[in-house]
């Protein structure tokens, strides 16, 4: 067994010990509250959602790159399509919408499997960006032609783009670190989505200052319990990175903080269109991009905090 | 053989609906319960059909039967086998000329037989922009036969945009079904104002009309 994979299975075995804490408190909490209240509910099916999670990044991340690369693929079709299903459209988008579905997406993913940085950093944000909006106006462009180019441009950057930057982190050389990038993508996803957490249980608890009073229900107080059990998180985590312990913890608090700003500008946009939730795919979550909105804005500056500094 | 054909073919057609729209039943008026209705849907594709079915849950789907017009489904080898055995479909004629049996005979023998079924009561394909076209008279030939089965509106969203009429590449978007509270046909009521308010239950459960786009 490497080094990398027997790091991997402490990891999951650390992680699987607090999902079965959080198994054993939401059934104490079901025991205690006999009336059945929503939100013991609603947390005792989260729970089941994240082993769901777990079980399947952890299978993933084991088998190596191309299972990274697959299932990265699939969450960015899921949350692509929850978001092309919220934005304005025409029948004269048909052909962008079906080439970002079947060219953009995987194309996208075929350069991250294969390494090719200056391509995949590049192929959406210059070249779909080009051409789709051709295609719109070969098809008779039309009202609001403008946003709804932009709103296309705008679904691929975050559930395409950003997304792939997570399994992006393999290409990476780093200095002294050997082939061990597969615990970078353990790490950004355990950081963001353990701040988020916590950000949530504080900011129900002790929260007052709204961030965005009419946006969401995140305070500044929950956001910085979660900033700092971030931080700590990212600190204990330092043996699976390359950064030592005091920059670990920074670039996991950096993470955080563009992950929070992420769930806020997706939840603004919902509340623009009218929804609750993104999609309804997992449990208790809503939709994938629910699930993921910090996690896919976090990787692209995660990504390349690391690619500028430590490569 | 066939049988066996026909079920393999039917989840190959529900697995590929699911990762193109992620499909999901909205069950706001009744339970998916296995009880006989009449599903009534709005039709703006030819997709509007094999989503109900798909969302249906088995034991449901098994027992619930479209009805579709004989001139399409029966126009090639492969659609009948689609609608024939893998959809079980009731095929009328829509062609009132070309005619042998009475549409709305073969419809209640259907009902008869316990099978649920699916209608689209506008007739034909609504290619216009209004959400709804005036609902043909079958609906209530058929409510008039056997007043006692619930008529369910079932409204089917976003299908239109994931395969806009004359596109043959389908862009995956969520879409979701919507079934609503039953409908009955009241003692001595007419026929239009009881297609009024069918097609007004059928309307109400559209999301655009609610103002919040889903």
């Amino acid at each position: 067994m490497t080094q990398t994979s027997a790091d991997l299975i402490m990891l999951f075995a650390g992680v699987v010990g607090l999902l079965f804490l959080a198994t054993i408190a939401g059934e104490i909490l079901r025991v205690r509250d006999a009336d059945g209240s929503p939100v013991v509910d609603t947390f005792v099916t989260r729970v089941h959602s994240w082993w769901a999670m777990v079980a399947i990044l952890a299978l993933a991340l084991i088998s190596g790159r191309v299972a990274i690369v697959v299932l990265f693929a699939f969450a960015s079709f899921a949350a692509l399509r929850e978001f092309m299903t919220l934005t304005q459209k025409t029948r004269a988008d048909h052909w962008a919408m079906v080439a970002s579905f079947y060219v953009v997406l995987p194309v996208q993913y075929i350069l991250i499997w294969w390494g090719q940085e200056g391509l995949f950093t590049s192929f959406i944000p210059v070249y779909a960006f080009l051409l789709l909006p051709i295609l719109s106006m070969l098809r008779g462009a039309g009202a609001s032609f403008l946003s709804r180019i932009s709103e296309t441009q705008w679904a691929l950057m975050i559930c395409v783009f950003c997304a792939s930057h997570v399994p992006a982190l393999l290409v990476l050389d780093i200095d002294g670190y050997g082939a061990r990038n597969v615990l970078l993508i353990a790490f950004l996803v355990l950081v963001v989505q353990l701040g988020d957490l916590m950000e949530y249980f504080a900011g129900r608890r002790f929260g007052r200052t709204r961030v965005a009073e009419t946006i969401s229900r995140k305070t500044w107080e929950g956001v910085g319990c979660g900033l700092a059990f971030a931080v700590l998180v990212g600190a204990l985590l330092a043996w699976i990175t390359p950064f030592g312990v005091f920059w670990s913890g920074v670039y996991a608090g950096i993470a955080f903080l563009v992950g929070v700003g992420g769930a806020l500008v997706l939840a603004a946009i919902k509340q623009d269109r009218g929804v609750q939730n993104w999609g309804h795919l997992i449990p208790g979550q809503g939709g994938f991009v629910d699930q993921l909105d910090s996690v896919f804005f976090a990787a692209p500056v995660f990504f390349y905090m690391t690619r500028y500094f430590w490569v | 053989m066939i049988r066996l054909l026909a079920a393999v073919t039917g989840q190959i057609l529900t697995t590929f609906a699911r990762f193109i729209t992620a499909a999901r039943a909205d069950w706001r008026g009744i339970e998916p319960v296995r009880k006989q209705r009449i599903y009534f849907a709005n039709h703006t594709s030819n997709a509007d059909m094999p989503l109900i079915w798909t969302v249906l849950p088995p034991a449901l789907r098994r027992e619930t039967r479209p009805v579709a017009a004989a001139d399409y489904w029966l126009k090639s080898k492969l659609r009948a086998f689609a609608g024939r055995d893998v959809f079980k479909a009731v095929l009328i004629d829509r062609r009132a000329e070309h005619r042998t049996e009475d549409p709305i005979a073969k419809i209640v023998e259907a009902l008869d037989e316990g099978s649920s079924i699916i209608i689209f009561p506008e007739g034909g394909r609504n290619m216009t922009d209004d959400p709804l076209l005036p609902f043909k008279a079958g609906i209530f030939n058929i409510a008039t036969r056997r007043p006692d089965v619930d008529l369910v509106p079932t409204w089917v969203d976003n299908i239109s945009n994931i395969m806009p009429k004359g596109e043959v590449i389908p862009v995956p978007l969520a879409c979701t079904v919507i079934f609503g509270a039953p409908v009955h046909l009241k003692k001595d009521e007419a026929m239009e104002p009881f297609l009024t308010r069918c097609s007004d239950a059928l309307g109400a459960l559209n999301p655009a009309q609610s103002g919040a786009r889903g």
